[in-house]
């Protein structure tokens, strides 16, 4: 993923558009209505991918004219500025400049202004007309600007700008064919709109400017000012430059620093000025007291009560909604899975190739598919809080408890889908613009004790305390005891990647609580889908590959025996159990639970059936652990000793909350991070931790005579 | 009357101008960005339920911003 454009992102959205069709880009500050006017123009023809070496998200479609011309449309990332602060940004910028290789620069843009707030949407805007691209401006959502008694001059707009101006309102499809219209002029040319500097500082400009410029490789240099762009990058990591070429612009600018202090901020106060002058011509914006719908609704969802108690309903809607009601789905895909296993154990020869298509093939791509009701659930109201505008109020609620471990409120909804399944919950911090807070929240997000480790904890209880007299409480006090454990897990080791490992200053969180507004359910259905194709494509090649290279290790070499428990101790991973037996004995464990280790690294409650196969256990199928725990309580070590005392329990118990026994989070953390690098680091750390704590638990358990 | 104080310590509801930034970090620029410039007159609309961080509301938009930054923000109430 990190070398070259992947299949998805490029090529592939082409091939049904001519090459020479006219390439648009669509730009705009977030939440102005930018993804409506997308999906307006292009219905469902659309592709979604990565820009390849960052993870940023790339969408591309194909739009026709009014008169029914092809248009290839790439839809950029929301930005405030082009002077790029996030990767988003740093992709807005360059693609426009024409510096990445992999998408072509756009001949030209449609950019979305929000009438109901213009000068900030005009900051962006004005950098865009500068940029000697022929642009169409969009001023989306006329009629929220209107409730709100502010009127636009789209007439005067468009002869300050020098600009096509057309009012709309996407959601309703209000100046869609006015929009198409103006793509398809044949006459559309570059703005002559250019905000005036300071002669000073464009004095200062010109002399330190084109010494940059000249730098700038085999000058690809599209606008007077695309070095200021890049010179006045905060994160140079982001802007694709070589190092020598980075080296000369921190040079420069500090140069023009010493020129002109503060050029930066004269620059964005000029910009503003002039968007203030025009405002004032083209817009009347009496002003008014009347409280908006987003006010009244912000005092109730933002109050000090009713607001934790909104958070708190909705987040037990969806949690209800992801843990129980996901169940019913899941069950049918599993026995979907069961009943296709059973028919092929009918139509085939008993052999090694019904083995792998049943144990290999159709277990892993039901690991995949048994994933889904639970990723569309969780998107859907993603989709749906994110639409409405309610996302921003989430991480402005909880903003300030998630600071303390250096996260920021937008860690929050993931965080919180990590207790239902933690690979939704990694591909939902997508919503995280910071890439710090975004790479240590997927980093710690598998520390919750998500549902797969029920199962796990469920049996070890039932063996830890089997008696029935023991009351519930107990029982339940453990399992608490358990979900606090991974949760400490998760403040302190964000705390100390925060600290320590991603230093650097974290980006301040500046957020924007946009208006209200109702959702769009097309939207968040193409949203859905989106995810859930992405995850089974990247995800669900790899799950699919370690179920089958898991199938081999427990099937090889053959061992001529009835007996399945036989045939795992001599194979594979009954010999790799024995291999690490030495290391795990100081946690209390035998070499057959070395074998369930290793095989519950495809997903932690194979732990349970890889148990059951080991002690021969025949499968009852449903919940029912009796038979497995009264087996578990039997077994003994050689000299009599019993395996499964309540230290060693105890000891499996806290394994399980910290290891990464999931490859289904290995593979969609590589495909979030787009390298191996971070899941392997994931897979080292968290393994160190669960092998650290289980020693702890079980050494200082036996030295304390338990 | 052209008494300052910090952002942080605005009352809420209240109205204020911004007079200038304690600060030339990076993140102000972005503020400045964002349209909180020298000049600009903005409202205190609320704090978060834990008291951090500050809404504030300015040319039309809703913005979060966090204690943290506010104290670098020296405003003058109107």
């Amino acid at each position: 993923m990190s070398a070259g454009p992947s299949p998805s992102t490029s090529g592939a959205a082409t091939t049904d558009v001519p090459a020479a069709a006219k390439v648009f880009a669509l730009v705009g500050n977030p939440n102005c209505g930018k993804t409506t006017i997308f999906n307006a123009l292009t219905g469902l023809r659309q592709k979604v991918g990565n820009y390849p070496g960052v993870t940023v998200e790339r969408k591309e479609g194909t739009a026709f004219g009014q008169h029914g011309e092809n248009f290839r449309l790439i839809d950029l990332p929301g930005a405030y500025s082009l002077s790029a602060r996030s990767p988003d940004e740093a992709v807005l910028r360059d693609v426009l400049l024409g510096r990445r290789a992999d998408t072509p620069k756009p001949d030209a843009v449609i950019c979305v202004v929000d009438a109901s707030n213009p000068e900030r949407n005009l900051y962006l805007a004005t950098q865009i007309l500068e940029l000697g691209i022929p642009t169409i401006i969009a001023l989306n959502m006329i009629d929220v600007a209107e409730s709100r008694d502010v009127v636009l001059d789209a007439k005067v707009l468009a002869a300050k700008l020098d600009a096509p101006v057309i009012p709309m309102q996407a959601n309703a499809r209000v100046g869609l064919i006015e929009l198409k219209m103006a793509m398809t002029r044949d006459d559309l040319s570059a703005s002559t709109y250019r905000t005036t500097i300071p002669s000073e500082l464009e004095a200062a400009l010109i002399k330190h400017v084109p010494a940059l410029e000249k730098w700038d490789g085999e000058t690809r240099r599209s606008h007077k000012w695309e070095a200021l762009y890049l010179l006045g990058e905060h994160d140079p990591a982001h802007s694709g430059l070589s190092e020598s070429e980075r080296t000369r612009y921190r040079d420069a600018r500090r140069k023009l620093e010493e020129g002109f202090s503060g050029w930066e901020e004269t620059l964005v106060a000029t910009r503003y000025d002039s968007i203030h002058a025009i405002c004032k011509e083209a817009i009347t914006h009496p002003h008014s007291d009347q409280p908006t719908l987003t006010d009244r609704l912000d005092s109730f969802l933002l109050h000090r009560f009713w607001g934790w108690a909104t958070l708190l309903t909705v987040m037990t809607v969806l949690f209800s909604l992801i843990f129980s009601y996901a169940d019913m789905p899941m069950g049918w895909i599993e026995s979907g899975f069961e009943a296709l296993s059973g028919w092929v154990r009918t139509v085939m020869p008993p052999g090694d190739l019904r083995d792998l298509i049943t144990d290999g093939v159709i277990a892993g791509v039901g690991g995949v598919v048994i994933f889904l009701p639970q990723i569309l659930i969780l998107f859907f109201f993603i989709g749906l809080m994110e639409d409405t505008g309610y996302m921003a109020r989430i991480a402005f609620i909880m903003d300030r408890l998630m600071s303390k471990v250096g996260l920021n409120g937008k860690s929050f909804i993931p965080l919180l889908s990590s207790y239902a399944c933690a690979v939704p919950g990694i591909m939902a911090a997508r919503t995280i613009e910071s890439p710090k807070d975004r790479l240590i929240t997927i980093l710690v997000a598998p520390l919750t004790s998500c549902s797969a480790r029920l199962p796990v904890y469920l049996l070890m209880i039932a063996t830890l305390v089997p008696s029935e007299k023991v009351p519930v409480l107990t029982k339940v006090s453990f399992m608490l005891g358990l979900y606090v454990l991974g949760t400490l897990g998760v403040f302190v080791f964000a705390w100390l990647f925060n600290r320590f490992l991603l230093r650097g200053k974290s980006t301040p969180m500046i957020l924007e609580l946009p208006s209200y507004k109702a959702p769009t359910f097309k939207a968040i259905l193409l949203h859905m889908w989106e995810r859930t194709r992405i995850f089974i494509r990247r995800a669900g090649t790899i799950i699919l590959g370690i179920s089958i290279l898991l199938w081999f290790l427990a099937t090889y070499p053959k061992h001529e025996s009835d007996d399945t428990g036989t045939q795992i101790e001599h194979s594979f991973a009954g010999r790799m159990g024995k291999t690490i037996e030495p290391a795990i004995r100081p946690l209390g464990y035998n070499w057959e639970m070395g074998v369930s280790l290793i095989a519950s690294f495809a997903a932690r409650e194979v732990f349970v059936s890889a148990m059951s196969v080991i002690y021969n256990v025949e499968d009852t199928g449903d919940e029912d652990l009796q038979p497995l725990r009264q087996r578990l309580l039997a077994a003994n070590h050689h000299d009599g000793r019993p395996v499964f005392t309540p230290l060693v329990c105890l000891s499996v118990m806290v394994f399980y909350v910290f290891a990464m026994q999931c490859m289904s989070t290995v593979a969609v953390v590589k495909r979030e991070t787009n390298s191996w690098r971070w899941p392997l680091f994931q897979f080292v750390y968290m393994t160190a931790t669960a092998y650290l704590a289980a020693l702890a638990v079980y050494q200082i358990g036996s030295r304390l005579g338990y | 009357m052209e008494s300052e104080v910090k952002l942080s310590d605005l009352e809420t509801g209240a109205e204020a101008v911004v007079k200038r930034f304690a600060s030339d970090e990076g993140f102000l620029l972005r503020l400045r960005e964002m349209g909180v410039l020298p000049g600009t007159r903005i409202t205190l609309i609320r704090r978060a339920p834990l008291g951090d961080p500050l809404e504030i509301s300015v040319r039309g938009s809703l913005l979060s911003v966090r204690k943290e930054e506010a104290e670098l923000i020296e405003v003058s109430p109107q």
